[in-house]
C-alpha cells in the first residue's frame, strides 16, 4: 500500500505537469465514490482521491476534508464543490456535485418506493442491520487511516485534541456547538505555536 | 402523501435553514430533522423516521441523502428533488466561495494554523460519528463482531469494501446478525 504519493497533483496550484482531470473524469470519479459509498462517502472519497487516483496526498486530503467539515452542509458535498472548482472552476464544481448527487438521488427514490411495499419484511430488516454494522466498521477503518499522520510522535497535543473531541462528542455526547467553541480555538492555537 | 406548492415551499424553506446549521457533517442535522418532520409537521411517524435513517445509511451516496428520502415521503419525486436542492444549494455556494478565499490566503501563517488546527478536531468528530452509527438500531454482539471484523479488514487489507458489505448483507439475510 503506497499512500505517500508524491505531490503530483496539488489541487491548489494546477500547473503544466499536473494532469487536470477532465469533466468526464470528475463526474465519473464522484459518481463512483457515491455509488460505492455505503454508510457514507468518506471512506470511498479517501480511497479514490488518495489511494487510487493519487489526486491528493493523505495530508492534503485531511486538510481539505477538515475545511469542508467545518463549513455548514454535507462534508463530501462541500468537498466535491471545492475540489471541482480548484481543478476546473465553477463548472467543475457543478459537474462534481452532479456526479455525487445524481445517481444516489435516483437510487434513494427507488429504495423509498421499495420500502413502502416491503418495509415490514423481517429478512429485509435483518439485512439492513448487517450492512449498517459493516458500514460502521468501514468508517472506523477510514478514521484510523486518517489519524495515522497525527500519531507520528512529533506532537502529543495534536493527537490529544482528536481524542478529546472524540470522547466529548462520541462518548459524553456533549452539545456539538459548545465542544467546537472550546476545542477549535485551542487546536488552532496549538497549530499556530507549532508553525 | 401531500403535495402542492405550499408543501414544497415548506420543505424548501425548512431544509435551506437546516443546512446552514449542519456543521460537522450531515448526521449532525438528524436530531433537528427528526424534531421538525415527526413532532412539528407529522410528516412521518417515529418508526418511519428511524427506518428512513437506516435506509439512507444503507443506500450508497452521501448520508445527507436522507433529506431526499424525507422529501420523497412527503411530496413524491418532486419533493425529494426540492428538499435536496434546498439542502445543498446555499451551502454549496458558501463552500465555493470559502474554497476560493482559502486558496487566495494560502501561505499566510494564520491560514496554515487554521487549516492544520481543524484536522485533529475533524478526525475526532468523524470517529464519534462512527460510534454513533454503531450504536443506533438493534445492535447485539453479532452485529458488533461484524463491525470489528470490517474495521480490521478494511484497515489492513486493500479489499474492496463492497465484498464486506455483501457478506454482511448475506449474514443478515441468513438471520445471523
Amino acid at each position: 500500500m503506497n499512500e505517500s504519493s508524491p505531490l503530483r497533483a496539488l489541487p491548489t496550484a494546477p500547473s503544466e505537469q499536473v494532469p487536470l482531470p477532465s469533466f468526464t473524469a470528475l463526474f465519473i470519479t464522484f459518481a463512483t465514490i457515491s455509488l460505492y459509498g455505503f454508510g457514507g462517502v468518506l471512506a470511498w472519497s479517501r480511497r479514490m482521491m488518495v489511494e487510487e487516483r493519487g489526486w491528493l496526498t493523505p495530508e492534503q486530503f485531511n486538510e481539505l476534508y477538515a475545511l469542508c467539515s467545518m463549513l455548514p452542509g454535507g462534508n463530501i458535498l462541500n468537498f466535491s464543490v471545492i475540489f471541482g472548482s480548484r481543478f476546473r472552476g465553477p463548472i467543475g464544481a457543478l459537474v462534481a456535485i452532479a456526479g455525487l448527487l445524481g445517481p444516489p438521488m435516483l437510487l434513494i427514490m427507488i429504495v423509498g418506493a421499495i420500502y413502502a411495499h416491503y418495509g415490514d419484511v423481517p429478512a429485509f430488516r435483518r439485512m439492513l442491520t448487517g450492512v449498517a454494522s459493516a458500514a460502521a466498521g468501514l468508517m472506523m477503518a477510514t478514521v484510523a487511516k486518517m489519524a495515522r499522520p497525527l500519531f507520528n510522535g512529533r506532537s502529543v497535543a495534536v493527537p490529544l485534541v482528536a481524542i478529546i473531541t472524540f470522547v466529548a462528542i462520541g462518548i459524553m455526547q456533549w452539545p456539538l456547538p459548545l465542544v467546537l467553541a472550546v476545542i477549535v480555538p485551542v487546536s488552532i492555537g496549538i497549530a499556530w505555536v507549532r508553525l | 402523501m401531500k403535495s402542492g406548492a405550499g408543501t414544497l415551499l415548506t420543505l424548501a424553506g425548512f431544509f435551506a435553514v437546516l443546512s446552514l446549521f449542519s456543521v460537522g457533517g450531515g448526521n449532525s442535522a438528524v436530531p433537528e430533522m427528526h424534531r421538525y418532520a415527526v413532532d412539528v409537521q407529522h410528516w412521518l411517524t417515529d418508526q418511519q423516521f428511524a427506518d428512513t435513517f437506516a435506509l439512507a445509511q444503507l443506500t450508497p451516496g452521501p448520508n445527507l441523502i436522507i433529506v431526499a428520502l424525507v422529501g420523497f415521503h412527503v411530496a413524491g419525486v418532486l419533493g425529494g428533488v426540492v428538499a435536496m436542492l434546498a439542502m445543498c444549494g446555499p451551502t454549496g455556494v458558501a463552500a465555493y466561495f470559502v474554497g476560493r478565499a482559502s486558496e487566495r490566503f494560502r501561505g499566510k501563517m494564520w491560514h496554515s494554523a487554521i487549516s492544520r488546527g481543524l484536522v485533529p478536531v475533524t478526525i475526532g468528530l468523524t470517529a464519534a460519528s462512527a460510534t454513533v452509527i454503531a450504536t443506533t438500531a438493534d445492535y447485539g454482539w453479532t452485529a458488533g463482531a461484524v463491525t470489528v471484523v470490517t474495521a480490521v479488514t478494511c484497515y489492513f487489507a486493500r479489499i474492496n469494501p463492497i465484498w464486506v458489505f455483501a457478506g454482511a448483507a448475506a449474514l443478515g439475510l441468513a438471520g445471523l446478525v
